[in-house]
């Protein structure tokens, strides 16, 4: 698990602004979400709501794509039962979709075959959430508790999503400060802090 | 397996001597999930007061993982199943 100390709220996202809206970057970067009356709500710069638009939209896109096709009479789908009794080999997927026993294969299996499905809509369905109630253009969001709700996990399956491929450990703040600006990594893991930041305050703003 | 020291509520049993609960939902540590999120997930699946919740992530945190929930089998797959929902590493295991 990982704490939230603020570093991340200081600059060095310069990069992802591009697009003239600076201003409404740095408020955004700044405020994160609060609480109000009207339910919970924060500000986003254009650019900021494609880096969370695209990386939503890939999570449901993974998480709801990769299935076999099947017949509309199949009995198996009515029932919201899946195939799928191995974890799958991606392992972006493996850590959305983890097994539900540890060192029992088979009961692991039955498990999977019985919740996997139901996981992968309810993944789905927060990053609709997230696509429907942010504005591609960016401004304003307001969220009812139902919504944030969704947000929050569709922000978390992102966060843990960018965390496989980063290969993130514990001591990644140390590690993350040694990724050089060259290297293709470092504007993820300035948008993996900033998504760290926007959650965290998500959080505070339901508690 | 270990039994987290945090404690477990487990409803009455009547005059059993032994509550008949053998199954357990466990969380692991992870490096990505926030700590006041796991908190909050704590408190919001479970119901739990907040100091509960909170001792409970500092154990995943520190220990690297407790029993958060304990109960029937199937009690016990429905809670791994909504934690999965949340992006928590959950699995159910037998508390032998």
């Amino acid at each position: 698990m990982t704490g939230q100390d603020g570093e991340s709220r200081d600059a060095g996202g310069a990069d992802l602004s591009a697009g003239g809206d600076e201003a409404a970057f740095a408020e955004a970067l700044v405020a994160g979400f609060r609480a109000t009356p009207g339910g919970v709500t924060a500000r986003f710069a254009a650019s900021q709501a494609r880096i969370v638009r695209d990386l939503v939209g890939q999570i449901a896109v993974l998480v709801g794509g990769d299935q076999p096709a099947r017949e509309p009479d199949d009995i198996a789908f009515e029932f919201g039962l899946s195939d799928a009794v191995a974890l799958p080999d991606d392992p972006v997927l493996a850590r959305l979709l983890p097994d539900g026993y540890r060192e029992d294969p088979e009961a692991a299996g039955e498990f999977r075959r019985y919740t996997e499905q139901s996981l992968r809509d309810g993944k789905v369905a927060a990053a609709r959430t997230v696509l429907d109630t942010l504005p591609a253009r960016g401004g304003r969001v307001r969220l009812s508790e139902a919504d944030a709700q969704a947000w929050l996990r569709a922000l978390n399956d992102v966060r843990l999503a960018l965390g496989v491929r980063l290969g993130v450990t514990d001591d990644f703040d140390e590690q993350s400060r040694e990724i050089r600006r060259d290297d293709p990594r470092s504007a993820y893991v300035w948008v993996y802090h900033w998504l760290a930041f926007l959650q965290d305050s998500l959080v505070h703003a339901l508690s | 397996m270990s039994v987290a020291p945090a404690e477990v509520e487990r409803p009455e049993t009547g005059e059993k001597a032994v509550p008949d609960m053998p199954w357990v939902t466990i969380v692991w540590n992870d490096p990505v999930n926030l700590m006041n999120y796991v908190t909050y997930v704590f408190q919001t699946v479970f119901g739990y007061p907040k100091p509960k919740a909170e001792r409970l992530m500092l154990d995943v945190h520190h220990k690297g993982k407790a029993v958060v929930s304990a109960g029937a089998r199937e009690a016990m797959e429905r809670d791994a199943e909504t934690l999965h929902g949340y992006g928590l590493w959950a699995t159910v295991s037998h508390d032998s």
